[in-house]
């Protein structure tokens, strides 16, 4: 598809204290494509992504965004620039209706006073284009939605803003399987209107069924960004538990394992 | 009945409400948890009936205007505390610190000869700080609000009694300030006023009606609109037609008729409040805090600033229900705020359907629920009972609000309404 990267992000080091979690990522997003970022527990994935959604400041590296360079320094920032996050545990509050949660901390005033209709139609509009058709009422509360309709109005909130990446954090994490399937077309959607999606996921059954690239963390490192049609399941299953398969992934000389006692070896030593 | 489906925002098709559909919906709600002002309306009736067949003085115009001048301390406090249960929060200094604001007023006013528009705004500012000091120890030092409440309980009860050097009781004597919780309007104004306010909520009924039908929304059945209305208007002119008979035991000498003038402050309040709470960001960001903080917080709302501000509200609150008792009293004393105020206002709030578990509440709660707590008060002492008896009864009454509060909690976790 598109050549050049919506989001673009190289040499990025990030570290807490002593703990370096993040050695030199590199991480392309591609409009109009699902970017699979996938890992083991620890590897990274949950650090990358508060990084680009502004919650962590990197210690070093550059994020290109549409071709420039930009410094992403709050969550502000990152929405700005039209970069929005679905978090695994959601943030919907249960005692807002859908309308309210999409317009939550944005809300559209006349004056001082909240101007409801034209919320509820930008979130009518914003449902329909994502071909939502589940939801008995707007005004429902987000307590009375089952998973998978919360999970479409947190992915229908990141629409709204007209986002240009939307990142989804296990967005599947905690559904049956038919709202699974559900969600995952909703993803797809997102990507065939042309956004850059990233999604976090465990499960390789989605990452095969929507995602155009992989990108696999290994131990803070990027192991291999390939295409998902250029690699087999048990490929990326190695990726994600070795670092490297084949002739693809981290090279067999480098020191991988950074885990334990052997914290001297510094990722300086990398460049 | 013919059900019309109607198209709505975004093309989600959705059933048009008729007025049977918006009543079966609301009993669904009701039975799924959200019971809302129901129970308090529902023990208001029954309650006011008990007294009114036991003691025939309960049903009397003057009895009636009492339950508003009585009630007014509590009413104002539990606004107030609205704002700072909505986040799951609690005040229990606000008993006192109404008492300290009202005797900052009585102080300023009697032995400083000061008018009451000047005593009154420093009151005012004075239930501010207080609020202000609260909600930054519990927002930003995260002291749970309980501790820091409950010592700020027992230190306003000091500073009370070191305002009033020690027990002494200070009386007011500006004719203005001793008014406002103790005369009444006019009847010409009481009219007028109680007819503006049903024009008023008429219209702003109908405006949100055009405007929804005007973009394509789904709007309330008019029925239920011109029910709203016209309940309000019922209940608002029948209660200002007997507020305007003359109520005096002996009107030759003193004439008693009108709406007590703490009614249309009452008023003033419970509309600018539920503006802000449900018409502005600001009421929706207490809301969003008070159901998920977590949420709010990644939606860019400043959580603490909006900690901080509802405890402020909350003494604001205080402090005009201070000085409605002292205005009451017509003077104010070391127990002023004390003894069961700050109980009878969390009541109110809670007896009103205002939840303790923090994101359900509304302003019209506190007015409700102080209702019942004046009617219980009121009944009780026509009844005869001494104070025992009636701090059990409303002890009692507190803890069946607080339990249909948690099982309506669980009821609706398990219909998935909350």
């Amino acid at each position: 598809m598109a050549a050049t990267p919506l989001l673009e992000l190289s040499g990025i080091n990030k570290g807490f204290g002593p703990v370096q979690v993040l050695h030199d990522v590199g991480l392309s997003v591609y409009p109009g494509e699902v970017t699979a970022l996938v890992g083991d527990n620890g590897a990274g994935k949950s650090t990358l992504v508060k990084c680009i959604s502004g919650i962590y400041q990197i210690d070093s590296g550059t994020v290109t965004f549409e071709g420039n360079q930009v410094a992403i320094h709050s969550p502000s920032d990152a929405s700005g620039l039209g970069i929005e996050v679905v978090y695994q545990d959601l943030a919907l509050c249960d005692n807002l209706d859908v309308v309210q949660n999409m317009f939550l901390g944005r809300e559209k005033k006349r004056g001082i006073v909240l101007d409801e209709p034209t919320m509820e139609q930008m979130a009518g509009d914003a449902l329909a284009s994502l071909s939502v058709r589940t939801l008995k009422s707007l005004r429902q509360l987000v307590a009375s939605l089952s998973g998978g309709q919360r999970q479409t109005v947190a992915i229908a909130k990141a629409v709204l803003w007209n986002s240009k990446i939307v990142i989804l954090d296990e967005p599947t994490a905690a559904l049956g399987v038919a709202q699974t399937a559900q969600v995952l077309e909703l993803v797809r959607r997102l990507a065939d209107n042309g956004l850059g999606v990233v999604l976090i996921s465990h499960n390789m059954n989605d990452v095969f069924a929507v995602s155009d690239r992989i990108a696999a963390l290994y131990l803070g490192r990027m192991a291999a960004q390939v295409k998902t049609t250029d690699v087999t399941h048990s490929q990326v299953v190695e990726l994600i538990t070795g670092g490297r398969s084949g002739n693809i992934g981290l090279p067999p000389e480098k020191p991988a394992d950074f885990g334990g006692d052997v914290v001297d070896i510094t990722p300086g030593g990398d460049k | 009945m013919t059900t019309t489906t109607t198209t709505t925002a975004g093309g989600v098709k959705v059933v048009k409400p008729t007025v049977a559909s918006y009543i079966n919906d609301y009993w669904g709600r009701v039975r799924g948890g959200d019971l809302g002002t129901l129970p308090a309306i529902l023990g208001l009736i029954v309650l006011s009936l008990i007294f009114g067949i036991a003691r025939d003085t309960f049903f009397s115009g003057l009895n009636f205007a009492n339950l508003f001048n009585q009630s007014a301390q509590v009413v104002f406090i539990a606004m107030g505390l609205i704002f700072v249960l909505l986040l799951g929060e609690i005040d229990l200094s606000a008993g006192f610190a109404s008492g300290v604001c009202g005797a900052v007023v009585a102080i300023l006013l009697t032995n400083h000869g000061w008018d009451w528009y000047t005593a009154i705004p420093v009151a005012l500012i004075t239930g501010i700080i207080i609020g202000f000091v609260l909600g930054f120890l519990v927002a930003k030092l995260g002291i749970p609000s309980f501790v820091v409440t409950l010592a700020a309980f027992l230190a306003f009860q000091g500073v009370l009694l070191v305002l009033l050097g020690g027990g002494t009781n200070i009386s007011t004597r500006n004719e203005f300030f001793n008014a406002l919780n103790n005369n009444n309007l006019s009847v010409t104004w009481s009219w007028i006023l109680a007819i503006l306010a049903v024009v008023g909520y008429a219209g702003v009924q109908f405006n949100q009606m055009r405007s929804r039908a005007k973009r394509n929304l789904v709007t309330d059945p008019l029925g239920i609109v011109l029910m709203r209305i016209g309940g309000l208007a019922v209940l608002l002119l029948v209660a200002t037609a007997i507020l305007t008979q003359e109520r005096a035991i002996n009107p030759a000498i003193n004439s008693l008729k009108g709406v007590p003038i703490v009614v249309p402050i009452i008023g003033f309040f419970l509309v600018l409040w539920t503006f802000v709470l449900g018409r502005t960001s600001y009421g929706r960001h207490v809301y969003a805090v008070g159901g998920n903080t977590e949420a709010a917080r990644r939606a860019g709302i400043p959580v603490d600033r909006i900690r901080i501000s509802v405890f402020v509200i909350g003494s604001f609150m205080a402090a005009i229900g201070g000085i409605m008792a002292v205005s009451r009293a017509s003077s104010v004393d070391p127990n002023t705020g004390g003894s069961n105020i700050l109980l009878y206002s969390v009541g109110a709030a809670v007896i009103g359907g205002t939840s303790l578990f923090g994101g359900k509440g509304k302003v019209i709660n506190a007015v409700i629920g102080g209702a019942v707590i004046a009617v219980i008060d009121n009944g009780m002492t026509l009844m005869g009972f001494n104070s025992g008896t009636k701090f059990i009864v409303t002890g009692l009454i507190l803890l069946v609000a607080a339990s249909v509060d948690a099982l309506a909690r669980r009821r609706a976790a398990a219909t998935g309404n909350r």
